[in-house]
C-alpha cells in the first residue's frame, strides 16, 4: 500500500468515522459547547457583508459537492445533462460560490486575526479551522484553470472520475486508483476538503448539525413543566 | 381558561434611593464570570438617560419586542423565516461598546511600583483583551445622577414628546432611579425568538430561563428582548440571563436583589393569569389599551371559578393561598398605583413598578405646589416629575392610571402625616378621592412600613412533584451525577446513563383522612 492508496482509501474512511462518531460524542457528552460560538458582540464592523457571503457561499458549495458528486452519472444522463454541460454547472456554480468563501472567509480571518478583541476571544481551533476552510476554498477555486482547459478539449473525464471515485467510498468499495493520474491539483483539494470532516467535531463547525429550520414550524412561545405527570 | 401562576415583582419608585445594591449583589451571585463582566441581569439608571445598553428603550434601533401587522402579532424584527435568513449576521444586535467594554485595575501597580515622585496610577484594563485601555468612556450606570449633558440625556426615549427645553432649566430639572431586571414576560419576544428553542418560560412559576445545553448561539434573543435583559456570554457563546434566582425562589426565598434591597423596595408575590387570553389581550390595536389588557389577563384568586380550574390545570393550593396574600395583586390590581414598564412592547412583563411621588411633600410644605382653592390635593401636573415622561413609561402614554395612582399615594401621606405630625385624623384629602381610610392604612402598611412577611409572599416549589425522581435526590444538597440541567434532548445515549428510578414506591400514602 503506497501513499495514494492511504490517503485516497484509508484518510476518507479515518476522516469520515471522525466526523460521525465525534459529532455524536460531543453532543451527546457536551452540549455546553455545541454551538456557534458567534463573535459578533465584539465587533460588528462588516460582519453583515462578510458573515453572509461567507456562510452562503459555503451553502452553496457544500449542496453543489454533494449533488454533483454523488448523483449517479445515469441520472444526470436521464435528465438530459451532458457530461459537458455538467462540468459547465459546475465550473459556473463552483467559481461563484467558491469566491464568495474566499472573499467573505479571508475578510473573517482577517478579522479573527487583527481585531484585538475578537483576537482575544478566539480558540486556537477558531483561527486554524477558519484559516483551513478558506485555503480548501483556494485550492478548489483553483482547479477551476484546470476543468476550463479540460472543458474547452470537450473533456469531462476527470469530473466523471473523481465522481466516481467519491461514490466507491460512499459505497465501501473504495477505488483509489480512479485517481491515479488525476492533476495534483484536485488530489490537493481532496486532501485538504476530507480534513475539514476530521477537524469537524473538534471546532465549533458541530453548529451546522443544528441548523434551526424547525424554528419555522414551532409555535412561538415555548413553555416547560417540571411536572413529570 | 386556563390558570397559570407566575412569580411577580413589584418595584416601589418611591422609594428607590438608588444605591445599586441590589445590582452588586446580583452581579456577586451570578455574573462576575468570564464573559458576562459587561452583564448585569439587575441594574439600576438614573432616568432621564438613554441607559444600558445604550437607547435600549428605542426600538426604532433595536427592532425589539412585538408588533401588529395586519392584526397578527408579530416580532418587531420580521417573520419567523426573516429571523432565519439573518441568522448569519444578526442587523440588529447590539454589540459591546453599547453595554461598554468590561474593565478593572491594575491595582498590582500600586504596590509593585518603584519609588517616584509622582504617586503611581492603577490603569484601567480591558476584561476582553487584558491590554491596558487609554480611557473609559462609557460604563454600566455612566449617567448616574443625572452626570453628563442634558442634550446626551434627553435622547431618552421617554421624552419624545415633551417640552424638552423647559427641562433643560436647572431649576425644572428631574430625576428619578429605575432599577431593572428581567421582566419575565408573559408573552415574551426572547423565547419567541429563539432560533432552536432553548429559551422557554416555565409553567409552575413563569420564570424564563435559558436552557445553556440547548442554546447554540443564534443569539436572536439579545436584540429581541425589548428591554435587553438577555445578555451574549462571549466566553461560552451563550445567552444568558437573570434567573429570577429560581433556586432561591423554588426555598421560599425571595431574589437576592430582593432580598438585599436596603430601601424595602421591592415585593415578590404571586399573580394568577389566564394563558388562553395572552395572544387576544397583547394584540390589542390601541397601544395605550395595553395596561388595561395586561389588569385584564389577571385572575382573581378568590373567585370560585378560578379556584376550581386552577386545581385542574395544578396549581397547588399553597399557591393560591399565596396568590391571595400576594402584595403585587393589591398593589398592581385593588389599588392600581404599580404599573408595567413599556407596555407597548407587548411583552407583557411582570415586573411593575409604583411610579415615583418624591420629592412632593417638602414641596408642598413650601407652598411651591399650589392646589385648587378647595382642595387639599395639588393638582399633579404642579409636580416636579412631568406625568407625561411617567406615562411615557409605564402606561404607553395614557396620563389618567398614573395620575389617579399618584393621588392615592398623595392622599395617603396627607392621611398618615395628619395623624402622625399634627396627631389629629384629617380624613379630605381621603375622601376626595374617594379613597377608604382603611385602604390608606393597608397602603401605608404595604409600602411606608414594608414588613418582610408582607413583601415576600412566596411559596415553596413543589419538588415532590416536578422531580422526577425525588428520593433519588434527598441528600444531594444539589449536587448531581451528571448533566442534570438538561435530561432527555437525546433518548439515545452513547454512554450508560445513571439510572433514574430508585426502587421506592412513587406513589405517595394516602393522607391521614382518607384512610
Amino acid at each position: 500500500m503506497d501513499l495514494h492508496h492511504l490517503v485516497f482509501g484509508v484518510y476518507p474512511y479515518i476522516a469520515l468515522a471522525t466526523f460521525v462518531l465525534g459529532s455524536w460524542i460531543r453532543f451527546d457528552h457536551e452540549q455546553y459547547t455545541w454551538k456557534s460560538d458567534s463573535s459578533q458582540l465584539l465587533s460588528k464592523q462588516n460582519m453583515r457583508f462578510a458573515s453572509n457571503v461567507f456562510h452562503i457561499g459555503m451553502l452553496g458549495i457544500f449542496f453543489g459537492h454533494l449533488v454533483g458528486l454523488l448523483t449517479p452519472h445515469a441520472v444526470f444522463l436521464a435528465l438530459g445533462i451532458s457530461d459537458i454541460a455538467h462540468q459547465g454547472i459546475a465550473i459556473a456554480a463552483g467559481g461563484v460560490f467558491g469566491l464568495m468563501v474566499i472573499v467573505g472567509g479571508t475578510m473573517l480571518w482577517l478579522r479573527r486575526l487583527f481585531n484585538p478583541r475578537v483576537r482575544a476571544a478566539s480558540r486556537w481551533m477558531d483561527i486554524n479551522i477558519l484559516g483551513w476552510l478558506v485555503m480548501t476554498a483556494l485550492v478548489g477555486f483553483s482547479t477551476i484553470f484546470w476543468s476550463v482547459g479540460h472543458a474547452q478539449h470537450g473533456d469531462a473525464s476527470v469530473m466523471i472520475r473523481l465522481a466516481e471515485w467519491v461514490q466507491s467510498i460512499v459505497i465501501l468499495q473504495p477505488n483509489p486508483e480512479l485517481l491515479r493520474g488525476v492533476d495534483t491539483v484536485f488530489k490537493i483539494h481532496i486532501f485538504f476538503g476530507l480534513s475539514v470532516f476530521l477537524f469537524f467535531p473538534f471546532t465549533r463547525l458541530v453548529h451546522i448539525w443544528s441548523a434551526p429550520v424547525g424554528y419555522l414550524f414551532r409555535a412561538y412561545q415555548i413553555v416547560r413543566a417540571k411536572r413529570t405527570a | 381558561m386556563k390558570v397559570r401562576a407566575q412569580f411577580a415583582f413589584v418595584f416601589n419608585l418611591d422609594k428607590c434611593i438608588g444605591c445599586h445594591t441590589c445590582s452588586v449583589t446580583c452581579k456577586n451571585v451570578w455574573t462576575n464570570r468570564k464573559g458576562v463582566e459587561y452583564a448585569w441581569f439587575n441594574n439600576v439608571e438614573s432616568k432621564p438617560g438613554i441607559g444600558y445598553p445604550k437607547q435600549w428603550e428605542n426600538q426604532e434601533i433595536w427592532r425589539g419586542g412585538w408588533e401588529l401587522k395586519n392584526g397578527k402579532l408579530q416580532l418587531k424584527s420580521g417573520s419567523k423565516l426573516d429571523r432565519l435568513l439573518n441568522i448569519f449576521a444578526n442587523p440588529d444586535m447590539p454589540e459591546i461598546d453599547d453595554y461598554y467594554e468590561p474593565f478593572t485595575f491594575d491595582y498590582a501597580h500600586l504596590q509593585n511600583a518603584p519609588l517616584s515622585e509622582a504617586a503611581p496610577t492603577a490603569r484601567p484594563v480591558s476584561q476582553i483583551t487584558g491590554e491596558k485601555m487609554e480611557k473609559i468612556t462609557w460604563g454600566p450606570n455612566w449617567e448616574d445622577d443625572l452626570a453628563g449633558e442634558f442634550e446626551k440625556r434627553a435622547k431618552d426615549r421617554n421624552m419624545h414628546n415633551l417640552e424638552k427645553e423647559i427641562y433643560k432649566q436647572f431649576e425644572n430639572t428631574f430625576h428619578m432611579y429605575l432599577p431593572r431586571i428581567c421582566n419575565h414576560c408573559i408573552n415574551p419576544a426572547c423565547v419567541a425568538s429563539c432560533p432552536s428553542g432553548s429559551l422557554y418560560k416555565r409553567e409552575e412559576d413563569g420564570i424564563v430561563l435559558v436552557d445553556q445545553d440547548k442554546c447554540r448561539g443564534w443569539r436572536m434573543c439579545i436584540s429581541s428582548c425589548p428591554y435587553k435583559k438577555v445578555f451574549y456570554n462571549w466566553e461560552s457563546g451563550k445567552a444568558e440571563k437573570c434567573i429570577g434566582c429560581y433556586p432561591r425562589v423554588e426555598s421560599g426565598m425571595p431574589t437576592v436583589c430582593s432580598e438585599s434591597c436596603v430601601g424595602r423596595i421591592r415585593y415578590n408575590g404571586i399573580m394568577l393569569y389566564d394563558a388562553d387570553k395572552i395572544e387576544a389581550l397583547a394584540s390589542v390595536p390601541n397601544e395605550q389599551d395595553l395596561y388595561q389588557a395586561q389588569l385584564d389577563i389577571f385572575l382573581d384568586p378568590n373567585d370560585p371559578k378560578v379556584i376550581e380550574q386552577a386545581r385542574i390545570d395544578g396549581v397547588p393550593d399553597d399557591w393560591m393561598e399565596a396568590a391571595r396574600k400576594s402584595p403585587i395583586y393589591k398593589m398592581a390590581v385593588d389599588w392600581k398605583i404599580a404599573f408595567p414598564m413599556h407596555p407597548e412592547f407587548r411583552t407583557l412583563p411582570m415586573v411593575w413598578y409604583v411610579p415615583p411621588l418624591s420629592p412632593v411633600q417638602s414641596h408642598i410644605d413650601q407652598g411651591a405646589l399650589s392646589s385648587d382653592p378647595g382642595s387639599v390635593i395639588p393638582p399633579v401636573e404642579n409636580l416636579r416629575m412631568p406625568v407625561k415622561y411617567l406615562a411615557n413609561l409605564l402606561t404607553a402614554g395614557k396620563e389618567a392610571p398614573i395620575v389617579s395612582a399618584l393621588k392615592r399615594m398623595i392622599a395617603m401621606r396627607a392621611y398618615q402625616r395628619s395623624v402622625h405630625v399634627e396627631g389629629t385624623p384629617d380624613t379630605r384629602a381621603l375622601e376626595e378621592i374617594g379613597m377608604s381610610v382603611d385602604m390608606a392604612l393597608e397602603m401605608y402598611r404595604y409600602l411606608a412600613i414594608a414588613n418582610y412577611e408582607d413583601r415576600f409572599v412566596i411559596p415553596t416549589g413543589h419538588q415532590e412533584i416536578t422531580l422526577e425522581d425525588f428520593y433519588g435526590h434527598q441528600g444531594q444538597n444539589g449536587f448531581t451525577f451528571g448533566n442534570d440541567s438538561s435530561p432527555g434532548i437525546s433518548p439515545n445515549s452513547l454512554f450508560p446513563e445513571r439510572r433514574k428510578e430508585t426502587v421506592e414506591p412513587r406513589d405517595p400514602a394516602p393522607a391521614a383522612d382518607e384512610r
